[in-house]
């Protein structure tokens, strides 16, 4: 039932998301070209993206939302840059956040 | 469209025919087990309460054993007491006598102990099973069924494909009159403005807030990042990066109706069309809720490979990782291929897995059935053991 049709490397869930999700195992310095409805876009990446993981439409800066399905997922805990690999390591919760129980919430 | 189903005198309909061994609280749970390795068909609901905990957590435990008693996809019960619960098996045996259903207690101290109990039990059984091995399938509408929905091991296929097409099949079975359920409340934590817009009275919307905010209490006053427990260390290794990422990508598998009630967890609910019922998103404790719910199949997406089912409700495995598909095919029912920026692939997707549901409606085994993966589910209680 899987198809070997040609597959597109990396999806853009919504118009307004500024992060793809791969749909291949990428590698640094891969040019990746994305086909959505409204815009192509290419992105070079600076990190290896596994399978399923994310990477940075645009430049985020520290604190701004990181958008996926159109919606904020969290906080970009550092400056991440165009093409890099975003995950745990540059994005943080906003949300169950006991351990900042107390100041922020 | 239609299905082959058991038509109970009560009018519910059922997918499978079980005679049900029930344990009352989790002392029983031995006996139970060894009745059912005697008789053939019957099914087990054994779990780890029933005893030395507050009230709430007894009232949990008895509400949800009554509804799972009730399931029509069990013939007849057997109910299996120990006799000094803290729970009533008396209160849950006529619970399930409600639906008019063949039911049997037994107690273990008032027996003599383990070996009579197993005894007058498998003799209990085994002429239940003799009676429900009469049961004919007869042709349902599908407006009957009440499909429960849930997704587990996910990684982020499952927002891409399993779950999209899941909301899918979701929503047809709504447009036919059928109902459907689903959960999770920790993964509704960053997509709950979605599903509030979809309530269908002020009043539906303000329970779905309110178990949202309960439950991130829960997780907050534990005093530490929620991140680990969910997303699970798993999740996080397939991509998923926050709460609010897997709860974006868990909530489309309830598809896009409206949402007609919240119900507490071990509730049945009242009427047709989509439902929430508030539970956490372990396995062994939501699994529970929708067959509680009454529901007769259940829809499990799972990007890792989560690989149980339920005792006597079958659980239809889908995934969108074709890796996990490979390597797990023993667990996994259907694979719905990543969706590359196309609407189009999730909806051929959805309408295969509705013609899934209706074959494993009618008796076609699933993964988890077929390896008897399954057994030990449990009652969600919220205060300690005591």
């Amino acid at each position: 039932m899987i198809s070997n049709k040609l597959m597109q490397k990396a999806v853009i869930f919504n118009s307004n998301d500024n992060v793809a999700t791969a749909l291949a195992d990428l590698k640094a310095g891969e040019g990746v070209e994305i086909n959505t409805a409204y815009k192509t876009v290419l992105i070079t990446l600076v990190g290896a993206v596994p399978f399923g993981h994310k990477f940075s439409l645009t430049g985020i800066v520290f604190g701004s939302p990181v958008i996926k399905y159109g919606e904020v997922i969290g906080l970009a805990t550092t400056d991440i840059m165009q093409g890099d690999y975003v995950h745990v390591h540059n994005v943080a919760s906003a949300r169950g956040r006991g351990d900042l129980a107390g100041g922020e919430k | 469209m239609t299905f082959m189903g058991f038509r109970r005198n009560n009018g519910a309909v059922g997918t499978r025919n079980f005679v049900g061994i029930i344990s009352t609280v989790s002392c029983a749970n031995d006996i139970t087990w060894a009745i059912a390795q005697k008789v053939t068909g019957c099914a087990t609901f054994m779990h780890g309460q029933g005893c030395c905990q507050t009230k709430p957590d007894l009232d949990i435990t008895t509400r949800t054993l009554i509804s799972l008693g009730q399931h029509p996809n069990l013939a007849a019960v057997l109910l299996v007491s120990l006799g000094c619960e803290s729970v009533s098996a008396d209160d849950i045996a006529a619970g399930i006598s409600q639906t008019g259903k063949h039911l049997v207690k037994i107690v273990i101290q008032k027996l003599g102990g383990a070996t009579a109990a197993i005894v007058e039990g498998t003799r209990h059984a085994e002429a239940m099973a003799a009676e429900a091995a009469k049961a004919k399938r007869e042709t349902c509408d599908d407006s009957e069924l009440l499909m429960g929905i849930k997704c587990g091991a996910s990684d982020t296929t499952s927002g891409l494909a399993a779950n999209p097409a899941t909301g899918q099949a979701c929503d047809m079975l709504i447009d036919n009159g059928g109902s459907c359920i689903f959960g999770e409340t920790t993964e509704f934590i960053g997509a709950e403005h979605i599903l509030i817009r979809r309530a269908a009275t002020p009043e539906v919307a303000r329970k779905i807030k309110g178990i949202v905010a309960r439950m991130e209490q829960r997780a907050i006053a534990m005093g530490a990042d929620m991140r680990g427990g969910q997303p699970t260390s798993g999740n996080i290794a397939g991509g998923l990066t926050t709460i609010e990422e897997k709860s974006l990508g868990a909530i489309v598998k309830g598809g896009t109706k409206p949402i007609q009630e919240v119900y507490e967890y071990g509730e049945r609910p009242l009427g047709k069309g989509l439902f929430i019922v508030d539970t956490p998103g372990r396995e062994p404790e939501f699994l529970t809720a929708p067959a509680a719910a009454g529901a007769q199949v259940i829809v499990f997406t799972t990007g890792l490979g989560a690989p149980q089912g339920f005792p006597f409700v079958p659980v239809i495995k889908v995934t969108g990782n074709p890796g996990t598909y490979q390597r797990l095919a023993e667990h996994i029912d259907l694979f719905v291929a990543p969706a590359d920026n196309a609407g189009d692939s999730i909806t051929r997707a959805g309408q295969r897995l509705y013609q899934e549901i209706l074959a494993v409606a009618s008796g076609k085994q699933t993964k988890a059935e077929i390896l008897n993966y399954g057994n030990f589910p449990n009652i969600f209680t919220l205060g300690p053991v005591i």
